[in-house]
């Protein structure tokens, strides 16, 4: 199989130093084209304004902090079955980056609740489950940097992953019973999206642009990790890194 | 193995070991109580005497103190047990550890769980509390405090030993405590409004009987880890 050579961190590090520049250079097209259809190309709402534009960010913000969670949850289960160290590396690579989405999420979130709900919090549905999402995210990053031994921080990390996101959608539901503010989905809908197109490709372009950001990152941050746990190793040195 | 307890018979005696030592060191069944008490007795003084406000605000107090006063008692599920070595002959034992676990997390309910329980009547009384909100309030507790000592054995487990453990768990534990509270106070506020309260427990119930099956085994697949 070609796909497992790459899971040791000897073949991945030049593969990852290859794709690097296509996903920078992707994420920044993908960026600027997304910003653009959104600040100029989008109409403004005939309730909202201006203030619409603010989901161009906050919604792929908060669609990537859940995304990015299931993505460490299921390399946590792969890293807990197959035993590969790589998925340890990408976890611990893509917790921050997690973090910081949900934290994004919840700001813009705030800064268009202002305006739209004249409140800069109000504990709504889905707010709520975002903020207790980042709390697994502050929960999972404190309990990898109290555990010194590196194999057990990554495996007692894979157990909290998944029993986080067992647990993900039950606080979710039990949240959106307990109080309901929030607007109800209108893009992820089985009889097809609710809102005109003008709105939603500026919306699937940043979409897209965060998950090539997020890939991009989370690459340059694993490589600069190999570097550091593998800074004995004889591939490293024969590569002259 | 002719020699090996059965199952049972293994749960019943690690049970009975663990309730012997909690007699011998009572104090560590008394000191959540007391807390439990103490951050009850709080929120009158900080929010004022009005019987209207405490009857509005007393079942997320009960059950937010139960949480904190849960959470205080579970660094000693496993850590007396870490330091003088029990607990590595105890995953040597021949039974599978998630029964012997579920043992430690049994008793550690009969110790703290329950006592919240039984106290609790006399604290909903404090704040006001109508009957039938009262009796919700108990029941409520009966069937979410196990939740809370099953999920809290796995905080419990894998923060072992660690420095800094107690608000380490309690930063992992809390966020998967929130839909106890969640459901376990909306049906105390819905018999108060004279609604039925049926939802509310048939969705804590289900939550205790997953927990009920998942945690002794991740809890010891955790305590595994950290002892590895």
């Amino acid at each position: 199989m070609i796909f497992q050579k790459y899971a040791a961190p000897k073949y991945f590090y030049p593969l990852a130093g290859k794709c690097l520049p296509w996903f920078a250079w992707l994420s920044m097209i993908a960026l600027t084209i997304g910003l653009y259809l959104g600040l100029f190309v989008a109409p403004p709402d005939y309730q909202q304004g201006e203030t619409v534009r603010i989901m161009f960010v906050h919604v792929p913000a908060a669609w990537m902090s859940m995304f990015v969670y299931a993505l460490m949850a299921g390399a946590a289960a792969i890293g807990l079955v197959w035993k590969i160290k790589l998925t340890d590396t990408f976890i611990a690579a893509s917790a921050p980056i997690g973090a910081s989405f949900t934290l994004l999420a919840l700001l813009t979130g705030s800064l268009w609740g202002k305006p739209m709900w004249g409140a800069w919090w109000v504990w709504d549905a889905r707010l709520t489950s975002e903020l207790i999402l980042l709390f697994l995210y502050l929960g999972f990053m404190s309990l990898q940097s109290a555990i010194d031994d590196p194999r057990r921080a990554a495996r007692a990390g894979a157990v909290l992953l998944l029993i986080g996101v067992i647990n993900l959608p039950v606080i979710h539901y039990s949240v959106e019973w307990w109080n309901t503010l929030h607007q109800p989905a209108s893009v992820a809908r089985v009889d097809g999206p609710r809102i005109h197109s003008s709105i939603l490709t500026p919306l699937l372009v940043m979409a897209i642009a965060f998950k090539l950001f997020f890939v991009n990152v989370v690459l340059i941050r694993m490589r600069s990790a190999i570097l550091d746990n593998e800074a004995d190793s004889r591939w490293l040195k024969e590569q002259g890194a | 193995m002719s020699h090996s307890l059965g199952l049972f018979a293994a749960w019943r005696r690690i049970l009975k070991r663990e309730l012997l030592l909690a007699y011998r060191q009572r104090n560590d069944i008394l000191t959540p109580l007391i807390f439990f008490i103490i951050v009850i007795s709080l929120f009158p003084l900080g929010i004022g005497p009005e019987p209207d406000t405490l009857r509005l605000i007393a079942p997320g107090v009960i059950w937010v103190a139960a949480l904190l006063a849960t959470l205080l008692s579970l660094s000693r599920l496993f850590n007396n047990e870490l330091h003088d070595g029990t607990l590595e002959q105890l995953l040597l034992t021949p039974q599978p550890a998630s029964v012997l676990v579920f043992a430690k997390i049994t008793a550690h309910w009969l110790t703290t769980g329950l006592p919240l329980v039984l106290i609790s009547p006399l604290l909903a009384l404090s704040l006001d509390m109508s009957s039938t909100a009262l009796t919700y309030t108990m029941l409520t507790l009966l069937l979410g405090t196990p939740i809370l000592s099953l999920i809290g054995a796995v905080g419990a487990a894998l923060t072992l030993g660690l420095r800094g453990g107690g608000v380490l768990l309690a930063l992992l534990i809390l966020p998967l405590y929130i839909p106890v509270l969640i459901f376990a106070t909306g049906a105390i506020i819905a018999v108060s409004n004279s609604y039925s309260a049926e939802g509310h427990l048939s969705l804590i119930s289900a939550y205790l009987i997953i927990t009920l099956i998942f945690a002794p085994w991740v809890s010891s697949y955790a305590l595994r880890i950290s002892l590895d």
